[in-house]
Parts: C-alpha cells; sequence; structure tokens
C-alpha cells in the first residue's frame, strides 16, 4: 500500500463534503465547518502527495484495478500534484474569505447556501482534470468544474449575472462540443482515449490526420484557458460575478485549460509543429489582453484582461518547449493562480471598503485603509514583473530559456513580453495612482463618504500634531476595521504571503520545476507508470 | 474500419445546424442549437465504433470480433447526461432572464459600451494639472503651501 494510492481521495473528499454540505443546507454554520474541514483534509493529503513525488516519481493510480488501457487511470506525477496543491490551497483562502464575509453579512439560509456544495464540487472537478489520464475523464472532469461554475457565475440570479452567465454557459459548452468532438476522433483513428497509450499511438498516424487532430484539442483548451481570439468571452463575464467566485475562477478555471496544452503538448504531440503558430498567438493574447485592460475604468475587468494577457506568457513557454521552457512555465503557473486571485480578493476588499471596484470613483485609499494599501500593493507589483518577487523570476525563466535558440518569431514574441509586462506595470501603477494615492475629493465622479473619511483622517493627523503623529492612522485602522472583517484581511494576507512565499523559496521550488519538465519532455515516466510493460 | 456514411452525413448536418444557431442572439435557438450539437457529437462518437456487432455481454464460444464496441457507447451515455444537465440549466437560466428582462435576446455588456464610447482624452491623466496640489491642511482645513505658516 503506497501513500499515493490515497490520490483519488483529492476528488472523492470534496465530491462527500458536497454531498454534506448540501444535506445540512439549512445549517450554515455546519455547512460552513464541513466545507473548510474537507478542504483542510485534502489540502494535507495533497500536501503529502507533493511531498512524495518531489523526487521526482510517477505514479499511477487503476481505479477498481482494471489495467491500463482498458480502465480509468489517474496519474500522480510531479506536475499533477504541484497543480492540485496551489489550486486547493488557493481555495481554501478563498473559501475562509467568502466565509467571513458571510458572516459578516449575517448570511441565512436560503438559495445562496449552495454556494458551499458548488464550491466542493468545482473543487472536485478540478482535482479531476489534474489527475486525469485519459482524455475522457478530462473532459468529464471539466465538465464537473463547469457545471459548478455556471451555478456559481449566476449566484442569485439577478440581470447583470444572468446576462454574463448565458454567455459563459454558451461558450463552454461550444468548447466542450469541440472537445467531446476531438475524443471522437482520437478514438476512431488510434482505438483507444488512454493518455500513454495515446503517446504511443498518435506518432504512427500520418502528418495529416495528426494535425487535425491536435489543432482541435488545442481549440478546445484555448476556449478554456482563454487564449486569444478565443479568450473575449471572460472579461465579459468574470467581473459580476462575487468576489470570491470570481477569484476562484480567476485563479484555477484558465489554469485546467493551461494545464491540458502542457500535457498535449508534451505527452500527445511532442514534436512541437504548431509551436509557430502557438508563438504567434502568445503574442497576441499578451499585446491585446493587456491593451484592453489599459482601457477599462473598472478594477475587476482590469484584472481580468492581465489575467487573459498573462496567459500569453504560458503559451510562449509551452511553444518554446525546452526543458527551461517548460520548468518556467510550470513555476509562472503557480505564481499567476496565487496573484491573480490575491489581487482579486483585493478587489473584493476595495469593493467592500469604499462601495465601489470602478477607479473614477475612488481615491485616499492608502490613507484611509494602510493595510488595504499593502495587501494591493505586493501582488501588484509582483504581477507587474517587478523584481525580487516570483512574477519577474517566472518571466526571466521564459524569456532566458527564449533567447537561448531564438529565431525571430521567437524575438518578436520576446519584445511582446516585455512590452506587456511594461504595459502590465502601467495598468497596475494606474490604478494604484488613483485608487490609493489622490484624494477622494479629486475623482472623476467623487464618494461623499469617502470624501468626508479623508478629511477626518486628516483633521485627526492635525491634531495630533507632531506630539501624536499615529492619531489619523488610528481612525483609519478604525474604519477599516469596520468595513473589512478580520477574516477577509487575514485571508487575502495569507495570500499574500504564499506569493512571497513562490518568492523566497524559489530556488527549490524552480529546482522542482526542472525535474518535473525534464519528466515531462522525457514522457518515458509517464508512459510506463501507466501502461504494462 | 468501415465507417457509416449516411451517419457522417447526418453528424456534419446536425452540427453545422448547431453551430448557425448557436450564433444566435435569441436565447432559445441558442438553446436549439445546443441541444443539436450534442446530438450531433453523439452521433460521431457512435460511428466510431465501427460496425454493427453483437450487443457486448459476454457469451461463452463467441469470437471477439462478432461483438460491438462497447466504449463509444459507454461514452455517449455519459455525454447524454451532461448535455441534459446543461440543458436543463440553460433553461432555467433562460426562464429567469425572460423574467427579469421579458425578451429572449442576449443584451449587450452595459460596461464594455462605456468603455467603446470612450474619447482618447483622459480627465485623470490630460486635464490641467492645478497648481495647488498640496495633501497639508492647517487647522480651518486650508491647504498649506511651501513657506507659509
Amino acid at each position: 500500500m503506497n501513500f499515493l494510492d490515497l490520490a483519488p481521495l483529492a476528488v472523492v473528499l470534496p465530491i462527500i463534503g458536497a454531498g454534506a454540505a448540501f444535506l445540512a443546507r439549512q445549517q450554515v454554520k455546519t455547512q460552513r465547518l464541513i466545507t473548510i474541514g474537507i478542504l483542510c483534509l485534502t489540502l494535507s493529503l495533497e500536501a503529502g502527495m507533493v511531498a512524495a513525488v518531489w523526487g521526482g516519481e510517477s505514479y499511477a493510480i487503476h481505479i477498481g484495478g482494471w489495467e491500463s488501457p482498458f480502465g480509468i487511470s489517474l496519474m500522480v506525477d510531479g506536475f499533477s500534484s504541484f497543480m492540485l496543491l496551489i489550486s486547493t490551497l488557493v481555495s481554501l483562502a478563498v473559501l475562509l474569505f467568502a466565509t467571513s464575509q458571510g458572516l459578516a453579512d449575517g448570511d441565512e439560509p436560503g438559495p445562496v447556501s449552495v454556494f458551499h456544495p458548488a464550491y466542493l464540487i468545482l473543487l472536485a472537478g478540478v482535482s479531476n482534470a489534474f489527475l486525469a489520464a485519459d482524455l475522457f475523464n478530462l473532459y468529464v472532469g471539466f465538465e464537473i468544474l463547469l457545471t459548478a461554475s455556471y451555478v456559481l457565475l449566476t449566484l442569485g440570479g439577478t440581470a447583470e449575472r444572468i446576462r454574463a452567465g448565458t454567455t459563459y454557459v454558451v461558450v463552454s459548452v461550444v468548447s466542450s462540443v469541440i472537445f467531446l468532438m476531438s475524443i471522437a476522433m482520437i478514438y476512431a483513428a488510434t482505438g483507444t482515449v488512454n493518455m500513454a497509450d495515446l503517446a504511443v499511438k498518435l506518432p504512427e498516424l500520418d502528418q495529416g490526420p495528426q494535425l487535425i487532430l491536435h489543432v482541435m484539442l488545442l481549440i478546445a483548451f484555448g476556449i478554456k484557458a482563454a487564449v486569444f481570439p478565443l479568450s473575449l468571452w471572460l472579461p465579459d463575464s468574470y467581473p459580476t460575478a462575487p468576489a470570491p467566485v470570481t477569484a476562484v475562477f480567476a485563479g484555477l478555471l484558465t489554469k485546467v485549460g493551461v494545464y491540458a496544452i502542457v500535457r498535449t503538448e508534451t505527452l500527445l504531440f511532442p514534436g512541437g509543429e504548431v509551436s509557430a503558430g502557438l508563438m504567434a498567438v502568445a503574442a497576441l493574447t499578451m499585446v491585446i489582453g493587456i491593451l484592453g485592460a489599459l482601457a477599462q475604468t473598472d478594477f475587476k475587468r482590469m484584472l481580468s484582461f492581465t489575467l487573459t494577457s498573462h496567459i500569453g506568457y504560458l503559451i510562449f513557454g509551452v511553444a518554446i518547449g525546452s526543458p527551461l521552457a517548460i520548468a518556467a512555465t510550470i513555476y509562472y503557473v503557480g505564481h499567476h493562480i496565487i496573484v491573480q486571485t490575491s489581487l482579486f480578493m483585493v478587489a473584493g476588499l476595495i469593493e467592500r471598503r469604499a462601495g465601489s471596484s470602478n477607479v473614477t470613483k475612488l481615491g485616499s485609499l492608502v490613507k484611509l485603509s494602510p493595510a488595504l494599501s499593502i495587501l494591493f500593493f505586493i501582488p501588484a507589483i509582483n504581477l507587474g514583473g517587478i523584481p525580487p518577487f516570483s512574477g519577474f523570476l517566472g518571466k526571466f525563466g521564459l524569456l532566458h530559456a527564449a533567447v537561448q535558440n531564438a529565431g525571430p518569431l521567437t524575438w518578436v514574441v520576446v519584445g511582446a513580453g516585455l512590452l506587456t509586462s511594461l504595459l502590465t506595470l502601467m495598468a497596475i501603477i494606474r490604478v494604484w495612482a488613483r485608487v490609493f494615492w489622490r484624494r477622494a475629493a479629486d475623482a472623476e465622479v467623487p464618494n461623499q463618504e469617502l470624501v468626508d473619511q479623508a478629511a477626518s483622517v486628516a483633521i485627526e493627523n492635525a491634531a495630533g500634531g507632531a506630539q501624536n503623529p499615529a492619531l489619523g492612522l488610528k481612525l483609519a485602522k478604525e474604519l477599516e476595521a469596520e468595513s473589512l472583517p478580520w477574516g477577509m484581511r487575514y485571508s487575502t494576507a495569507s495570500l499574500v504571503i504564499a506569493g512571497i512565499a513562490l518568492t523566497v523559496f524559489a530556488g527549490p521550488i524552480f529546482e522542482f520545476c526542472e525535474r518535473v519538465a525534464a519528466e515531462l519532455i522525457a514522457r518515458e515516466p509517464y508512459i510506463t507508470a501507466i501502461l504494462p510493460l | 474500419m468501415s465507417v457509416n456514411i449516411t451517419f457522417l452525413v447526418i453528424t456534419g448536418v446536425l452540427l453545422a445546424c448547431g453551430f448557425y444557431l448557436v450564433l444566435e442572439r435569441t436565447l432559445t435557438r441558442v438553446l436549439l442549437g445546443i441541444m443539436l450539437l450534442g446530438n450531433g457529437v453523439n452521433l460521431l462518437i457512435l460511428t466510431t465504433g465501427g460496425r454493427r456487432g453483437v450487443a457486448p455481454l459476454f457469451q461463452s464460444g463467441l469470437d471477439p470480433e462478432e461483438y460491438s464496441d462497447p466504449l463509444p457507447q459507454a461514452l455517449i451515455l455519459t455525454a447524454i447526461v451532461i448535455t441534459f444537465a446543461v440543458t436543463a440549466f440553460l433553461l432555467a437560466m433562460i426562464y429567469r432572464s425572460w423574467t427579469l428582462t421579458s425578451a429572449d435576446e442576449l443584451a449587450d455588456d452595459t460596461e464594455d459600451i462605456k468603455v467603446s464610447q470612450k474619447t482618447a482624452y483622459d480627465e485623470e491623466e490630460d486635464s490641467p494639472v492645478a497648481e495647488d496640489t498640496t495633501e497639508f491642511v492647517d487647522e480651518e482645513g486650508r491647504p498649506v503651501r511651501e513657506g507659509e505658516e
């Protein structure tokens, strides 16, 4: 009995929890306890899994004892367990954020009590997609997480959310249909859907059919990962959802698509036939996404655009395909999940503190909400790629891998990457300058409450004078504590700290990513772990 | 592997009609399109099973070649259930949308329209800077400039 045999619990535990949470839908406290308990349990299980595969092992689990390629297999290797750990960590932080928000608002059992079960189902779907070792199981994982996400996105059923939800559901269904079509065609061509088996059999096909199957899979995953030109649904649908939902979607859902793309490119179609196309797409994703971000006045919409923009870096890494590039991509995925989620949580905090996430209405927050400013500032410059943060390290790794054997196209994409990084910084600084730095009275649409609060803090400061300089700060902290429950602040802070930890422990983590990348590119460990020889 | 050409043609027609309907703005048509897409793909999976055969239940003495391929059938079963759930959800959402807006059409995103109507002039960045930008105020709240007491 190997410890890794427990891996299916990463999927099963959330599903059991969802059932229990649904049964307890009238008791909000029990429901909360169940959800948090289940996530803590899953998190510790996955931490154990990462520790078990830290040295670079691959371990396959055959569900029900059916031998591959006939039964359903799950794959625990460095890549899947790393993604599992990060995704559960992020969902736990967001759950605590949502719980604290609910506690503060005194939520009562009602239609919204479906949040906890749907949230756990979402996590089960994400875990299933990461662990799946056959394409159809991957499809099922996608469908589980998508169906849960439909519910979460339209929570409450307001007109705005229904409108956004419709676009989201239709686009997701179409991407699933394309994925299912490619599975059918792959099965017709090879007679298997097991990924290890496919890795052996797909190269035996003719070039033409291979290319069609390859591109169809990439289109299906590209929609889910929000790669340009298939990304425009994302900024349209994410920002209207409740803050915790947007935060967890931004962190996890697109990355499941990226994960699938990395698996496709490294395991199923390792030749790099479409890498030129991927590079072009990566450059467009980065530049167009970030230009969209610059045009926004709503902070959440701006974040959604930076989210799609930075997917471009990940695609770029996949397109280069060298061990260093793949390692940097994996590291960057981890960084991006944590940073984007924490920024969306900060957006939720700003909205709660100041009543709006529209930057034209905000100001003075650095004086009014010092803790919030710090929580915004660290992940923001991390996203902008300022050294020494993980965003810089990931981008540096990618660009370093890119220039090692660069052709003209690669140099263009490197330029696009640097430009995007600069423009991200600009977008972030504009938000900082407006929301935090300027006076609330200078806003285009001044918010009277903020203006009054800023004035009273200024008066306190003046009253304190030289003897008591922290008087204004004290008032600001009181005001902050009043509007932002400690649970929301601390859950955001814990994720910000996780982002910093990714920087501090960059050495061992990047070495781990390099081992994982070497395994992915070798393909041999994956195939031999699943197929009996 | 032999392929049933009729099935393939029907699959093609279903998918084409489905994609056409999904591009509509009317939500019920989109729903119909999604249903057609689901059925089209199911038919496509069915054709991948190859020729017809005996039901895939083990009978002793029967040549393995005689059975039809059970895997596509299992896949279709899963796909049908998923399509069913999604269709039901969409139907509920369309009904909700109709209750709220009494229209069967997908509305434009208001924030999108705002952004697209923005001019190049940015109030915050392009407006002339006021001379007095000090943040220091005296007791009555008047701004204090350099050199003043």
